[in-house]
C-alpha cells in the first residue's frame, strides 16, 4: 500500500499546483496551456522533483485528455454545421492547408527528420487552437463581428480535417508504406463520411437512445460510449482521438448540451493532465538547441495564418480592417499542435522538444497577435498611402507592403509579449 | 400596416447562433446566442461596420430581463372602472368544446353579459370577431366584462 500512498500525495500535489498556476493564468488573462506545459516540464525527467509513483496514471490520464478534448469538440458541432462550412468555404480550407502545413513540413525535411515527420510538424503547424480563439473572440467583444464566422469556418474545417489527418499519422508512424497510408486515407474518408452521413440523417435517432433525464446515468453512458468507441477506432487502426470526435457530432441537440455540460469539467481535469504529460516526457535541457527553429517556424507560420485569415476574408468580401482581424486572431496554435505532437514524439526525439516551444510562444503570441494586427496593420498602411505623393490607390499591394506590415507587426507583438512578461 | 424589423440570422459553428438588425435610423446592431445560454449585445461601429465597437455579455438571466424591458406591452391593461369592468385573456385549450366552432354558437354575449372583444392567434390579432367567426385550439380571448361575467366565459370556454 505504500505506492499508493506516494501516488495518491504526487497526485494531489500535481493537481494543486496546476489549480494555482490555472488560477494564476485566469488572473493573467490568458490561456493556462503554457503553465501546465511549463509544470510538465518541471516535474519531468530532467526536471526540478521528478514524478516516480504517479507516471503510469499520468500517462493513462493523459490518454482519456485526447480523447475528451476531441469528444467535447464534437460536441461543440452539428453534422448540418460542418457540412454546410465544407460547402461554403473549402477553397479557404486549402489554402489554409498549402500555406500552413507546407512550413512546418518543410523545415522537418531540412533537419533530415524524415518524411513521417515532416507530415507530423506540418499537422502541428497547421491546426490552430479552437479553444483558445473562441476564448479570445467573447473576451474582445467579436462575437458580432462579420469576420467572425469566416474564423469560425476556418477552424470547423481544420478540425473535420483532423478526422482525417490523425488516422493518416497514426498509419504512418506505426510504418506502413505508401500503399497503406493511401488504404487509411480512404477508409478514414469513407469512415468520416458514414458518420456525417448518419449524423444528418439519424442523429434525432442515435440522441434519443443516448438521451437520459438523469445527469448521472447520461454521464456514464456517454463517457462509456466513447471510450468503446476509441478504443475500437484505435483497434482499426484509426486513431482513439478520431472515434472520440465522430461520437460527439453524432450526438446532437439536448443530448449534445447535457453532455457538454457535464463532460466539461472532465476534459478540463484530464486536459491538463495530458499537457502535464507531455511536458513530462519532455527533458527541459532538450529545448535551448530547438529554440532557434520554434522562433523561426513562429514567425512564419505567424505570418502565413495571417495571409490565410486576409485569403478567406476577401472571399468572404470583408473589408480590409477586418481582413486583418480574421489574420489576427487565426495565429493561436495549441491544444491540437500537442496532441499531434505527442502521437509524433516517438519518431523523431527532437520534435517534442520543438512542438512545446513553438506551442508555448503562439499560445501567448496567438491572442496578441489577434488582438493588435489590425490597428497596427491600419495604422501602416494608411501611413504607407500618406508617404506616397500620388494617391493611386488605397489599397495597399499585398505582395510588397503587405509581408513587410505582417514582419514588423510580429516584431511589435513579439516585443509586447516580451514587455508583458516582464512586467 | 406598422413597419416590421427583419434581423438576419448567421450560423457561428461551436458558438451558437447571431442575429443582425439594422435600425431605421441605419445603426447596427448583433445578437449572439452563445450555445451555453448566454447571450452578446455588440453594438457595430459606425466607421466600420464589420467590428463591434461595444459589446455587452449577458447571463441567461439579464437576457431575459432586458427581453421583457424591450418587448412592447401587447395590451394595456383597463384601469377599473366604476361600474368594476375587467378585462381577461383566456385561452382556448384542445379540450375546449368551442374548439372549432364559431363564435355564435357560445351565446356567450346573452349567457354572461361579457363580452369576447378580440382573438389574439400566434400570426395576428382578430379585433372584433363577428359570429361566424371560428375558434381554433391556441387562440387567446379577449374578454370584457364583470368579475362575473368574465368568469363565467372562462367556465364556458373551458367546458365546465
Amino acid at each position: 500500500m505504500h505506492d499508493l500512498t506516494a501516488l495518491l500525495i504526487e497526485l494531489g500535489a500535481l493537481l494543486l499546483a496546476l489549480g494555482i498556476l490555472g488560477r494564476i493564468a485566469n488572473r493573467l488573462g490568458f490561456s493556462p496551456i503554457p503553465l501546465y506545459l511549463l509544470a510538465g516540464l518541471a516535474f519531468g525527467h530532467g526536471g526540478l522533483l521528478p514524478l516516480g509513483a504517479s507516471e503510469a496514471f499520468v500517462a493513462t490520464g493523459a490518454e482519456i485528455g485526447v480523447i475528451l478534448l476531441l469528444l467535447l469538440l464534437g460536441l461543440e458541432y452539428t453534422a448540418s454545421d460542418l457540412v454546410g462550412t465544407l460547402k461554403t468555404q473549402y477553397v479557404a480550407g486549402i489554402v489554409d492547408f498549402v500555406l500552413n502545413a507546407l512550413p512546418g513540413a518543410a523545415v522537418a525535411l531540412l533537419l533530415g527528420w524524415g518524411p513521417v515527420a515532416a507530415v507530423a510538424l506540418g499537422g502541428v503547424t497547421w491546426i490552430s487552437s479552437s479553444g483558445v480563439i473562441a476564448k479570445v473572440l467573447g473576451d474582445l467583444g467579436r462575437l458580432g463581428n462579420r469576420e467572425t464566422p469566416v474564423i469560425l469556418g476556418i477552424l470547423v474545417l481544420e478540425d473535420l480535417a483532423m478526422a482525417v489527418y490523425l488516422p493518416i499519422l497514426t498509419a504512418l508512424l506505426a510504418g506502413v508504406g505508401l500503399a497503406g497510408g493511401s488504404l487509411t486515407l480512404l477508409i478514414s474518408l469513407g469512415t468520416v463520411s458514414i458518420v456525417l452521413f448518419l449524423a444528418l440523417r439519424y442523429g434525432r435517432v442515435i440522441s434519443r437512445a443516448v438521451s437520459s433525464d438523469n445527469p448521472e446515468m447520461l454521464l456514464l453512458v456517454v463517457l462509456g460510449l466513447t471510450l468503446l468507441v476509441a478504443g475500437i477506432a484505435q483497434q482499426l487502426q484509426v486513431s482513439a482521438a478520431v472515434g472520440a470526435f465522430l461520437v460527439g457530432i453524432a450526438l446532437s441537440g439536448e443530448v449534445a448540451k447535457g453532455a457538454r455540460n457535464l463532460l466539461s469539467p472532465l476534459r478540463d481535469l484530464f486536459a491538463a493532465v495530458f499537457f502535464v504529460f507531455f511536458g513530462l516526457s519532455t527533458n527541459p535541457a532538450d529545448i535551448p538547441p530547438v529554440l532557434g527553429i520554434a522562433l523561426l517556424l513562429a514567425l512564419v507560420t505567424t505570418a502565413t495564418k495571417i495571409a490565410t485569415g486576409r485569403f478567406a476574408a476577401k472571399r468572404a468580401g470583408i473589408r480590409p480592417a477586418g481582413r486583418w482581424r480574421t489574420g489576427g486572431t487565426l495565429v493561436a496554435r495549441g491544444e491540437f499542435s500537442i496532441v499531434i505532437a505527442g502521437l509524433a514524439v516517438g519518431v523523431e526525439p527532437r520534435l517534442g522538444p520543438l512542438a512545446t516551444a513553438y506551442v508555448l510562444i503562439l499560445v501567448i503570441l496567438g491572442p496578441i497577435a489577434a488582438r493588435y494586427t489590425e490597428p497596427l496593420a491600419t495604422r501602416l498602411t494608411t501611413y504607407a498611402t500618406r508617404l506616397r505623393t500620388t494617391p493611386t490607390t488605397s489599397e495597399v499591394a499585398p505582395s510588397t507592403v503587405g509581408t513587410s506590415d505582417v514582419a514588423s507587426s510580429d516584431v511589435a507583438a513579439a516585443e509586447a509579449a516580451n514587455s508583458e512578461a516582464t512586467t | 400596416m406598422e413597419p416590421k424589423a427583419h434581423p438576419t440570422r448567421t450560423t457561428l459553428p461551436g458558438i451558437g447562433t447571431r442575429y443582425d438588425l439594422v435600425t431605421e435610423g441605419g445603426m447596427h446592431i448583433s445578437i449572439v446566442a452563445h450555445i451555453d445560454g448566454r447571450r452578446f449585445l455588440g453594438f457595430h461601429d459606425p466607421d466600420d461596420d464589420d467590428n463591434c465597437k461595444d459589446s455587452v455579455p449577458l447571463d441567461e438571466a439579464e437576457a431575459a430581463a432586458l427581453a421583457h424591458l424591450l418587448t412592447p406591452a401587447p395590451i394595456q391593461p383597463l384601469h377599473e372602472l366604476e361600474i368594476d369592468l375587467i378585462t381577461e385573456q383566456l385561452p382556448v385549450s384542445a379540450r375546449s368544446p368551442y374548439s372549432g366552432r364559431t363564435l355564435g354558437e357560445t351565446q356567450a354575449r346573452s349567457r354572461t353579459g361579457a363580452s369576447i372583444v378580440a382573438v389574439l392567434r400566434r400570426t395576428d390579432a382578430v379585433p372584433s370577431p363577428t359570429p361566424d367567426f371560428r375558434f381554433a385550439t391556441g387562440d387567446i380571448l379577449v374578454v370584457v366584462g364583470t368579475r362575473e361575467g368574465v368568469d363565467a366565459v372562462a367556465d364556458l370556454i373551458a367546458g365546465g
